[in-house]
């Protein structure tokens, strides 16, 4: 739906413009000009997919559509037309049921999505007309509307922002739910604008609507008392994105730009296209070769049919009617293959996919109902929101993961720092009066501290070297004690520092990065803290109680090419100060060199920790000197060319000499057992890949942390920094690196064996590898298409060949890109994604399974998500033993149904080369019917539901256990040839045996004979014994249930197959089976030949289990099962370990 | 506070041993310790049972004839393509005591009653003795629904229309004279098929029931009269009736014609001479059929079947040579496994 209304706005027309005038407030412009007001959508969501009116006839030729479906359709109406053998009853009421069952399912979903739609879209929001605020519904927004926003609310549409309420004509949003990043983003209305907005006379021309977050380009022409118009520039910083929340500011207006399915939140969520699962693709393969089988008996039947009647001619005993004589022998060929077709058509059942959706809906419930999912903080379990994918989860090759909120907590904590060599840890106690407290270093220096100016220059340096500000808390939320974490959410304080003052508590920071709240937080705790900035004087509370105050002189921006930012400031007494903080290899060059290797070691340290470090330096400058910084950095602000480049030199002109004082470590706490999580999944054979919208740095230290890259993994870099070495083109050396690479973790890597290739550490290097979003762009739309498609296969080789790869600077479509890269690489990998934003819907959706973090950046991934779970350690056990277990079951149920099938419609098929091919039934209509519903059925779905051939516990433990079943092991057509094989062996056995029994029909001691319905039931008790049994003899669990399952479907057999032919019924045209069953029992020899066959089709199934006894590392694990104690031997049935660890309480 | 306590217990997913799936199990596991030995003995009873059933269907006697007559020495030849009445009559010795009870079959080959339309071609609703369907028979019937002066045909359908219409006589020499062999027509149709299946109408004389429906065609003598002795043995319940339409599954078939009951023979026809008169009515040269009169005596197995036995020693062979092969394997894994 969606991809049909981008198609219809990109590709549809052509012709159009590339950009689109806006007239705000719908106003003409320039006055005098007739306005006509241009026409865009409105701004309603739409998410539905069908209407009331259209369902039924969409809804059906959905349905339809499906392969399975069609194929019965058409089966019920050769029924209903031709004269067959059977009933269009026994086909067609299962059908009925399934289209139905099917029909009032998605009927449901979509009402839900209906309901979901109305919410957003009758939303009531102000918008500004004539001067007066009106409330109207958020869909009847037009672009060019006026729109005025609160504090905390969501913006309904993409907004060039006009007016703020803050003095500075700024305002504060949070992308949560658009990217993820939580922290407050500064966004600028446009400069100079009439301070009421009714009298702004304005046009915008922009861009049309695209995808990019990060990217806006505008025009705003002003018309001022018809002089020429004023024209101002519109960037990102202008545009207010729909989804995002505004924050800090008590109100904004703001004119709508793109509106409903135009907006840029729209744009990059993708339509929710139907997943199917490898599983599913084997099902339509193996139907397909059934589907075969099917049409060549019927064939060979028919075929044979007119050969075996032109050598016998119409009999006497069985004359022709007048109709057949007259119809034409092409048409009679043609129903007599259709009635073939009907006869076998059970090969193929409704009940199987009735069975599989079952298993898939139940078994889902296994995944909500587990309490190892239940995370006592939010109080929520896991959410299924699509059960067709449950064994997919068990065959997860390439997981790819967000890293804010999924492998992090996001939520950073400053560990130690370092000052002049000393480490400096804080304190759990905080005894000491400055709650500072010294540890060993590495370097073994004895307890020393550095010096008291030191610690506090340090300290200074911490309190004034960013761009945090304060957040004024408002009086409301003082009143309510349930906004705790709202609180939190902005890193308000923590109630745990009790030595604060009361007012101060309320206090909360805010910052473009989590990092610098940690990093001021931190000095907080040794004694300095930050209290703001007021007119360009950074207060300070030193550990005096004093108010120290600095004059912000220049803030010296972070870039991700510098890695450092600085702030110019000017103290008390005059002396002009520079402090700068930054990543170590950035501020090492620009320090005096004899500082730097003490403090190296700490860094270096306290990276392969996974801390996020930072280095501090400051230095003094001289008038002059500042004098010169000063006009150069304004000269370079103003320039209006190269701004960019001027200031970078300016930057680092004055950057230089500093004096290193020490380093900073701040911790991303990771998520609970991230690192072991990770391990697992890697143990099992999965890769993972980190992609994530943050700086490289720290999602690098984020992968080391958790276990992603080891020591001595080798990174293999891609950056727009390693780009930019060498002084080259981009172009050339990307072109040079990507060879590079691939030379090394592809070519040089030592050759193992298919088998192992996708396992963890083979001996010899680990490989990590890390691209930037403007590098991946850059390989995937190289200027020309030969050279695209080789990076992209080189990009792959590499990526493949390493351990662990680390995305950074991901856009919301890029991440959807490289997993779409991945899915359709050679062999098709099966990939996963998790994430918890906004930010990962797009991958989440891509991804064969998409799973949510239920965290805390809004709903959207959860939603999105096809399972969601609280914590990143929960995809452990969902993988490694619910996806397992999934797999193994639906694999085993998907097998057992086309096996038993098989041997269910072979005698019958076998039985027309006996009845001169005249499409006689061999068993009763009534079993023909209930054979899958009734008779087979529920043994499977219970197993399908049950099994556990491995115990949880050992599945969680052993993740090399998960590589057993990886790439479909158990669907693969060796298999499949093995259980048709089966089928074809049983079929035989079933109808030979019983056919060389009745060579002399005379069965019962009293001479009576038996006849071809007794035949047909002979054959049908052996097949569902057989059958069943042989589900038995695969069942590795058996619980109450699975017992009473396949003894209660034995038993209801026999107990209808009396209760069938004990009663003339009126309703039948023939009393085919009266009394047939009970005859069949009385005789001695019907028994005997049900236990025989019964027994020789089994034999080499009990066989092959035997023989097939597990070797290796499994035989460990199959003895986990077992007791110790040997006394197992005497009975066939011992009992399991797993009842051990199971309690009816917690 | 009790309200966040209900929260939590809704949300809180239950922890019962079925939604842990934790759920108590056996889980068996089929060790070569324990096949092995189950196998020797499945094998060893399946040797047994299959020794007694061989053993059982070799000491059951069979008297078989062929009456076909397509030789042209056969005394049946000259009845072969004759559409008029015809009898003949073949004789046959018995060299031992042949142990009663003895069951008379008659036998048909390549015959297919089990075709499709064939077998459907009845209306059960006229043979449980429903009038309405006398006058207006099921269309499943046709072309035997109606003659060809559309009068209704009862019983209906190409099944009963063709129903066998040999009979036989049995005669012992005993001294040069010739002894009838009473044959006993009871008890040779199912219990069921003859006391709730098929049903008479309830009217007297049955004659009145069939006013205005006509006879099948291919048969001499409409379906009241095919006993005219006995009133149990008459329409509907004709126990050679019965037989017949209890279809045949394969197109060799054999379908019980008489038992031997009579106290004289009731310990077996003795040995002496047999002469077999056959009253040949019943064409099967078209599709090249064979006829046949089995005479045979059953055990508690049935009749003569070979196949069971043997299969059942075959298989209980082929399970005691699996438990050795087993054996071998396993002691081998055995001792791989200690190492």
């Amino acid at each position: 739906m969606l991809r049909r209304r981008l198609n219809r706005l990109f590709g549809g027309d052509e012709g159009r413009v590339h950009s689109r005038t806006i007239y705000v407030g719908h106003k003409s412009c320039p006055p005098n000009e007739a306005y006509i007001p241009p026409k865009f959508c409105d701004n309603r969501i739409v998410s539905s997919k069908y209407t009331v009116w259209n369902f039924l006839p969409k809804n059906l030729f959905e349905q339809f559509r499906r392969i399975a479906n069609f194929y019965f359709l058409i089966i019920f109406l050769v029924q209903v037309i031709v004269d067959t053998p059977t009933s269009p009853v026994t086909s067609g009421l299962p059908l009925f049921f399934v289209i139905t069952v099917t029909a009032v399912k998605q009927g449901y979903e979509d009402w839900l999505r209906h309901k979901a739609d109305r919410e957003v879209n009758e939303y009531r929001v102000s918008v500004l007309e004539d001067g007066r605020r009106i409330r109207k519904m958020s869909a009847k927004i037009k672009v060019g509307d006026i729109v005025e926003v609160e504090e905390d609310e969501t913006f309904p549409c993409d907004l060039i922002l006009l007016q703020s309420s803050r003095d500075d004509g700024t305002c504060f949003v949070t992308t949560a739910s658009l990217d993820g990043e939580s922290n407050h983003k500064t966004h600028y209305t446009v400069a100079d604008l009439e301070s009421d907005l009714q009298y702004l006379s304005a046009t915008i021309e922009c861009e049309q609507p695209q995808p990019d977050l990060y990217k806006f380009v505008g025009r705003m022409h002003i018309y001022r008392n018809s002089q020429e118009p004023d024209v101002r520039s519109l960037g990102p910083e202008n545009l207010l994105l729909k989804g995002a929340n505004l924050k800090n500011t008590q109100k904004i207006c703001g004119v709508a730009v793109y509106t409903g399915m135009e907006t840029k939140m729209a744009l990059n969520y993708q339509g929710k296209s139907q997943k199917r699962s490898a599983v599913e693709k084997s099902i339509n393969a193996f139907l397909l070769v059934y589907l075969f089988i099917l049409v060549s008996k019927a064939l060979v039947c028919t075929t044979l049919k007119y050969v075996w009647q032109s050598k016998h001619d119409e009999t006497w005993y069985n004359e022709k009617t007048q109709k057949e004589k007259e119809t034409n022998q092409y048409l009679k060929m043609f129903t007599d293959f259709l009635s073939f077709m009907v006869l076998f058509n059970f090969i193929i059942p409704v009940s199987m996919y009735v069975t599989v959706e079952m298993q898939k809906f139940l078994g889902s419930f296994f995944i909500t109902w587990d309490k190892d999912f239940f995370d006592p903080e939010i109080q929520e379990g896991a959410l299924v929101n699509t059960s067709d994918l449950n064994e997919e989860l068990g065959q997860v090759e390439y997981i790819f993961t967000d890293k804010t909120g999924t492998l992090t907590q996001n939520n950073m904590e400053f560990i130690e720092c370092c000052i002049d060599g000393f480490q400096y840890k804080h304190g759990d106690g905080s005894s000491e009066l400055d709650g500072f407290c010294v540890t060993d270093g590495p370097v073994n220096k004895i307890q020393q501290k550095a010096g008291r100016e030191r610690e506090e220059l340090f300290l200074r340096a911490l309190c004034l070297c960013h761009t945090v500000q304060v957040k004024e808390s408002t009086k409301q939320r003082q009143d309510q004690n349930d906004q705790f974490d709202q609180i939190d959410q902005v890193d308000g304080l923590g109630l745990d520092h009790g030595f604060l003052d009361p007012p101060q508590k309320e206090m909360g920071f805010i910052a473009s990065s989590p990092d610098e709240i940690a990093l001021v937080k931190g000095a907080m705790r040794y004694g300095f803290t930050f209290l703001g900035l007021e007119s360009k004087n950074m207060k300070i509370l030193n550990r005096n109680k004093d108010v120290e105050t600095y004059e912000l002189l220049h803030v010296l921006n972070f870039d991700p090419v510098r890695r450092r930012m600085s702030v110019m400031v000017r103290s008390k007494t005059g002396d002009i100060l520079l402090f700068c903080k930054g990543a170590d290899s950035s501020i090492f060059p620009q320090v005096r060199q004899e500082e730097v290797e003490r403090i190296r070691m700490h860094v270096e340290r306290n990276a392969t920790e996974g801390y996020r470090t930072l280095c501090v330096a400051y230095k003094h400058l001289s008038a002059q000197e500042y004098a010169r910084a000063d006009a150069d950095l304004r000269e370079a602000r103003l320039a209006l060319q190269d701004r960019e480049e001027k200031l970078m030199a300016v930057y680092n002109r004055v950057e230089t000499d500093m004096i290193l004082i020490g380093a900073t470590a701040v911790e991303d706490q990771l998520q609970d057992e991230a690192a072991q999580t990770m391990e697992a999944l890697q143990g099992a054979g999965m890769k993972v890949w980190v992609l994530t919208g943050d700086k490289m740095e720290t999602a690098k230290s984020t992968c080391y942390a958790c276990g992603l890259f080891k020591k001595n993994t080798e990174l293999l870099e891609l950056t727009l920094r390693t780009l930019e070495d060498g002084g080259r083109s981009r172009e050339e050396r990307l072109h040079d690196l990507l060879l590079e690479y691939h030379k090394k973790a592809v070519q040089d890597a030592p050759p193992v064996k298919l088998g192992i290739t996708r396992s963890w550490s083979v001996a010899g290097h680990d490989y990590g590898f890390i691209i930037d979003g403007a590098s991946l762009s850059m390989v995937l739309s190289s200027s020309s298409e030969p050279n695209s498609r080789r990076y992209k296969n080189l990009f792959l080789q590499i990526c493949q060949n390493c351990t662990s790869v680390l995305c950074c600077r991901m856009a919301p479509l890029q991440k959807a890109q490289i997993v779409k890269l991945v899915k359709n690489s050679k062999g098709n990998p099966i990939t996963l994604s998790i994430g918890d934003g906004a930010n990962d819907v797009s991958m989440i959706l891509e991804a064969h399974v998409g799973i949510g973090i239920k965290g805390k950046e809004g709903r959207q991934a959860v939603k999105n998500s096809d399972y969601a779970i609280p914590k990143l350690k929960h995809l452990k056990k969902l993988l490694l033993a619910h996806g397992h277990l999934y797999y193994v079951r639906i694999a085993h149920l998907v097998q057992y149904f086309f096996y038993k099938n098989l041997c269910f419609i072979l005698p019958q098929f076998l039985y027309q080369f006996f009845c001169g091919y005249s499409q006689q039934p061999l068993y009763d209509a009534a079993y023909l019917t209930m054979y899958n519903i009734c008779f087979t059925s529920m043994p499977i779905l219970a197993y399908s539901l049950l099994e556990q051939h491995i115990c949880i516990e050992v599945l969680l433990e052993h993740s090399t256990l998960y590589r057993d079943i990886a790439k479909n092991a158990m669907l693969r057509w060796k298999l499949f040839l093995y259980w048709t094989a089966l089928g074809i062996f049983h079929g035989l056995v079933f109808f030979f045996g019983v056919r060389f029994l009745f060579s002399n029909p005379a069965l019962q001691d009293n001479g009576q004979v038996f006849g071809n319905w007794s035949y047909g039931t002979i054959v049908f008790t052996v097949l569902v014994f057989t059958v069943t049994l042989k589900l038995a003899l695969d069942t590795r669990h058996w619980t109450w249930i699975n017992h009473f399952v396949i003894w209660g479907s034995l038993a209801f057999y026999v107990f209808f197959s009396f209760f069938w032919g004990g009663i003339i019924w009126p309703f039948l045209k023939h009393q085919r089976l009266y009394f047939v069953f009970a005859n069949m029992l009385s005789s001695v020899s019907a028994w005997l030949v049900i236990i025989l066959l019964i027994l020789l089709s089994l034999l080499p199934e009990i066989l092959l289990v035997v023989l097939r006894k597990p070797r290796g590392p499994h035989a460990r694990q199959m003895k986990h099962r077992l007791p110790s104690s040997g006394t197992s031997t005497i009975f066939m049935l011992s009992q399991t370990a797993s009842t051990h660890s199971f309690s009816w309480s917690d | 506070m009790v309200k966040e306590e209900q929260e939590e217990s809704s949300n809180r997913p239950d922890n019962t041993a079925f939604t842990q799936q934790r759920l108590p199990a056996w889980q068996p596991i089929l060790s070569a310790s324990i096949v092995i030995p189950m196998f020797v003995l499945i094998g060893a009873a399946f040797i047994g049972v299959g020794v007694a059933l061989f053993i059982t269907s070799r000491d059951i006697q069979l008297q078989e004839l062929d009456y076909t007559g397509d030789d042209s020495e056969h005394p049946c030849f000259k009845c072969r393509t004759n559409t008029e009445k015809c009898t003949c009559s073949m004789t046959f010795s018995i060299p031992t005591l042949f142990k009663g009870p003895v069951f008379f079959y008659y036998g048909l080959t390549n015959y297919f009653q089990n075709q499709r339309k064939y077998g459907a071609s009845k209306d059960d609703n006229q043979l449980y003795g429903d009038l309405n369907y006398f006058t207006s028979p099921s269309t499943d019937c046709d072309p035997y629904t109606r003659d060809s002066k559309n009068m209704p045909i009862v019983p209906c359908g190409a099944l009963a229309n063709s129903m066998f219409n040999d009979t036989f006589t049995l005669s012992h020499t005993v001294n040069g004279v010739q002894k009838i062999v009473p044959l006993d027509g009871k008890g040779i149709a199912w219990w069921t098929d003859y006391n709730i299946k098929y049903r008479n109408p309830s009217i007297t004389p049955l004659i009145n029931a069939f006013n205005g429906t006509k006879k099948p065609t291919n048969w001499p003598k409409p379906i009241y009269e095919l006993d005219t002795t006995d009133v149990y043995n008459n329409g509907f319940i004709n126990q050679d009736f019965l037989v017949w339409m209890r279809r045949a599954a394969l197109p060799d078939f054999r379908k019980l014609y008489r038992r031997i009951t009579h106290d004289d023979y009731a310990a077996g026809l003795p040995a002496g001479n047999y002469t077999l008169t056959i009253a040949y009515n019943y064409p099967v040269h078209s599709f090249n059929g064979k006829k046949k009169v089995v005479l045979s005596n059953v055990s508690w197995m049935g009749g003569k079947n070979d196949f069971l036995g043997i299969a059942y020693i075959v298989v209980g062979s082929m399970c005691v040579v699996m438990s050795i092969v087993m054996l071998i394997v396993y002691a081998r894994f055995k001792f791989g496994e200690d190492d």
